[in-house]
This record gives C-alpha cells, structure tokens and sequence, in this order.
C-alpha cells in the first residue's frame, strides 16, 4: 500500500457512526487502527468470523495424533519396558501426554497463525500510521491506489461529512 | 402428556412380573435416581446462575424451575422405595447378620437408622429449598422488588452449599453402597458430573419442545448457543472425571479396586464402550463448531443421545453391584420403567411450567438476557 489516507475519530462512537456514513458512499475502508477492541466494529467494516478455531482444531488434532502415535511407537516398537504389569500398547497411560500434545500444538498453531497473519512477532516490520493509536486515537485507513486525483478530493469531503479529523494523504 | 404417563407406568407395572423382583427394584432405583438428580439439576442450574449473578440464564429459568418441580416427587418414591423394602433387595450391607471384616467395619457409617437419618435430610432439605425458591422467584415475578432478588440469592446460596455435600454423600449412601467393599474418592464428584451434563441435556430438549410448542418466543440463538457451550463443556468435565477414576485405578492395580472394572468389562463391555461414546465422543465432536451449538438440527440428537449415555452410565454404576453380569441385561423392564419416569417427570414439569408465565418479566436481569449477546 503506497497511496492511501488517514483521519482519526476521538471517541468509539462516533467512529461508528461515520465508518457506517463513509461506507454508505461507496467508499471501501481498508482498516481500522484503535486502542482498544470496539465492540460491533468488525459487522461495521464488514469482516468475516475469524478462522481461527479451524486452525485451533487442525493444531489439536495433529497433536493428538502426534503425541498418541509417537508413544505407540516408542512403547511398542522402539524401546519396549515393562513395568508394572502393564501391556506395552497401553492405552490409558498414553492419554495424558496425548492430551498434553493436543493442547500445546493447538495453543502453538493459535498463537503463530495470530502473529503471522497479523504480521506481528520479532522480525516484523510495522508502519506506524499514528502515534497515537495506542492512546486515545481511532484511526481509519484508505486505500488510494488505484484512485485519481479529483476522486481523492472526493474521498476527503465525504471524510470530512462524516466527522474525520486529521485527514492526512500519504504516499 | 397425563395419559401418556398413566399409561406407561401402569403398563410397566403389569410388565414387570417377568424377569424377577430384583432386577425390577434396581431398575427403579435407577431411574428414580436419574429424575431426581435431573430435577436437582435444574435447581442447581438456577442457584449457580443467581449466586453468580449472571443475566442470560433468566430466559430459560422457569423451565430449570420446572425440572426442580419433580424432587418431592422423586424424593417420595425414593423414600418410599427403601422403606418398602428396595433397600434389602439391593444393598449387601443391610444384611446385618452375615457382614465380612470388611464391612463390620464399616458399620458405623453404614447402618440403617443412619442410612434413613440421612436420606431424610437430603430430601428434605432439597424439597424444602426447592420450594421456597421456586416461591421467591414467582413472588419476584409479581412486584419485582429487589427483597425478592437478595432473597433468592440468600436461598441459592444456602442450597449450593448443602447440595455440594449433599450430593456427594448422597451418590455414596444410593449408589456406591451398592459395592459395599469398593470405594472411590472421586465418586461424588464423578455422578455429579454426569448428571449435570445430563440436566443441561435434558433442559435443551425441553426447550425444544416448548419453543416445538409454539411457547418461549424470547429465547434467541445466544441463549441456545450458551447452552450448547454448557454441554460441551460439561461432557468433557464428565469424561475427564471418568478418565481421573479409571486411570488411577487402572495404573495403581490393586485388586479391591480394579475388582469394580473387572465386573464392568467382564459382562457389560459393550455398556462400557456405548456409555464413552454417548456421553463423550458425540457431544465432543458434534459441538465443536459454534454453528452446531446454534442449531437444533445437532444440538437436539446430541442432547438425546447424552441423555441415554448417562442412563446408560447409571446403569453401569448400579446393575453390577445388585443383579450381577449373568442376571442383568436390557429389555422391556428397562425400557418401561424409564419411559414410566420419563413421563411422570414431563407430567410433573409441565404442570409446573402451565402455571406461572414463561418469561421472568419482572426478574431485574430479564432485560439483559435479551440483549445478551455471545460475542466468540
């Protein structure tokens, strides 16, 4: 993105309000930036339901896979012990570590698939649009790219209708 | 919904001739130990909800009242069933003159008059707490004066702590004693559990069916969806108990406690396997998804089926012990004797949800629980 708008809203509210009059222009807001989750924000700019859960579930079942196939191995195959009586493919003591597995691949894949696709974590290089966005500032970005000149005149007004401060052009 | 439960339960009674007395009683311990856990469910369903102060339960609360209605009742027959000699049938330790070490032992905790002392408490103490909170939240529901609101959560509070021993020594008196030599430290905790999973199971159904009705229009997808969360998570409480008991006992081997599961594989492996499956790995995958928690199209075969898979643990904890493997098995006597309490317990709840309106309008939280939203 190497054309594209800011402004910013002081209050949740009204950044609702205008985020439903910007959109309401045809105008498509490529993201919100605020410093605190707003509830109802992600039915107004239109974003589907997180799929995190799917790869929750796919970590989780690799896990268990993992951690119940890797004992069977090694308690059957490659370093069979007996003791106490117990049949090497013994079931009930393999449930622990699988469960364990489970939980840890999913908590795993949860939080890399977050930081990743977030684009977050060490190494990442991050614009900062507003200094202030982690204070008191909701902002709001445009894309501009594929835009004229006389349509991002366009774009300011209706910002500037709906209540946006700050409008600033970045290229 | 009367005719169909006269008839039932008459229509066991004429049955039941068949296959022996014992296996009869047991069944009727069984059953009645299913409803009225089921009943004190509900009641716990509403005491936890009002102590936490939570909001979104009020939409379903009259139908937890409901399931409440039915303890009298299941307390009565209880009562009735040991005094009418249920308990010699089925309990070893009652037979005083042929007692081993082991429960000579035992004596001082197991013995009739104490047995009675209390199995009278319990049953009293849930008939009385159940009616007065029944009768403080209809009383909220006229005037909705925040008297009422404290009340009920003084009430709540006063039932969550007898119910927390209750339920625990009581699962030990009805049905641990069953195996009079054996015993398990997680034993409460672990038919607690069951039945809870159960009473939320069967709180969906009845939902289903009033909403089926034409009734209960204030009730939304979140409400559904909460509930639905609810047997998720209590299906997976329930099979991590059961996993907490069988694994120990599995790994310590030692004879007078693996004695219990050796009984349980030996002549009821399919009850055993069934039972898992019921009750764990179909409400674990069904309701994985959020939308399968929103829709009745899963939620109700789900429910149904949890509600059979903790009768048919029931079963496991109760027939071993009394007709032993070679005597029991499933037929009319326990299909009849359950649709028998099925249908006194629907009668009984019914009746109880005909007379005071479905919705708490004037409960404080009423408002909240519609607005009320699930926002994962």
């Amino acid at each position: 993105m190497n054309k594209y708008l800011t402004a910013y809203y002081n209050d949740e509210e009204d950044l609702l309000e205008g985020l439903n009059k910007i959109q309401s222009e045809g105008i498509k807001v490529t993201d919100v930036l605020t410093p605190f989750p707003v509830h109802g924000l992600d039915k107004v700019i239109g974003l589907r339901r997180s799929r995190l859960s799917v790869i929750a579930f796919i970590g989780g079942a690799l896990g268990t896979l993992i951690g119940f196939f890797f004992q069977a191995w090694v308690f059957t195959v490659d370093y069979p012990l007996a003791f106490g009586g117990k049949p090497f493919f013994a079931v009930p003591s393999f449930m622990p570590v699988t469960f364990e597995m489970a939980v840890l691949l999913a908590a795993y894949a949860i939080v890399f698939a977050y930081l990743i696709h977030n684009n977050l974590g060490p190494g990442s290089k991050n614009i900062i649009y507003d200094e202030r966005i982690t204070d008191d500032r909701f902002l709001i970005l445009i894309s501009l790219e594929d835009k004229a000149d006389d349509q991002i005149k366009e774009v300011e007004t209706v910002l500037e209708n709906a209540g946006a401060l700050g409008i600033t052009l970045k290229v | 919904m009367v005719m169909i439960a006269i008839g039932v339960v008459s229509l066991l009674y004429g049955a039941l001739a068949g296959p022996g007395i014992k296996r009869m009683a047991a069944n009727l311990l069984l059953n009645n130990y299913y409803f009225l856990s089921l009943g004190l469910i509900g009641l716990f369903f509403i005491t936890a909800h009002a102590v936490s102060e939570s909001g979104w339960h009020t939409s379903v609360q009259r139908i937890a009242e409901a399931m409440s209605s039915f303890i009298p009742i299941g307390g009565v027959l209880l009562l009735v069933f040991f005094l009418s000699g249920g308990l010699h049938l089925l309990y070893e330790w009652t037979n005083t003159e042929q007692l081993d070490e082991v429960l000579q032992g035992k004596t001082p905790y197991l013995n009739e008059p104490f047995f009675y002392i209390r199995t009278l408490v319990f049953l009293a103490g849930w008939s009385i707490l159940a009616y007065f909170i029944r009768k403080t939240s209809l009383q909220l529901d006229i005037d909705g004066e925040r008297k009422y609101f404290n009340r009920l959560r003084v009430l709540s509070a006063v039932f969550l702590v007898f119910y927390a021993l209750s339920s625990v020594i009581s699962s030990w008196d009805w049905l641990m004693s069953i195996d009079a030599h054996w015993y398990s430290t997680l034993y409460g905790w672990y038919v607690f559990s069951s039945m809870l999973a159960a009473g939320i199971a069967m709180l969906i159904i009845l939902l289903y069916v009033l909403m089926k009705m034409g009734y209960m229009e204030h009730v939304n997808t979140e409400h559904i969806h909460d509930l639905g969360i609810y047997l998720f998570g209590f299906s997976i409480f329930w099979a991590y108990l059961w996993f907490s008991q069988y694994m120990l006992i599995w790994y310590a081997n030692i004879p007078e406690e693996t004695v219990y599961f050796y009984d349980r594989h030996l002549h009821f492996s399919g009850v055993f396997y069934i039972n898992l499956i019921l009750c764990f790995v179909v409400p674990f995958l069904a309701l994985m998804t959020r939308n399968s928690k929103r829709s009745f199209t899963i939620l109700i075969p789900v429910s149904v089926l949890v509600v059979i898979g903790h009768w048919f643990d029931l079963y496991l904890l109760i027939m071993p012990g009394t007709i032993g493997g070679e005597a029991s098995g499933f037929g009319l006597v326990e299909i009849g004797t359950t649709i028998g309490f099925l249908g006194l317990f629907a009668l009984v709840s019914f009746l109880t949800l005909a007379k005071a309106p479905l919705a708490p309008y004037k409960h404080p939280f009423y408002k909240e629980s519609l607005d009320y939203h699930t926002h994962y």
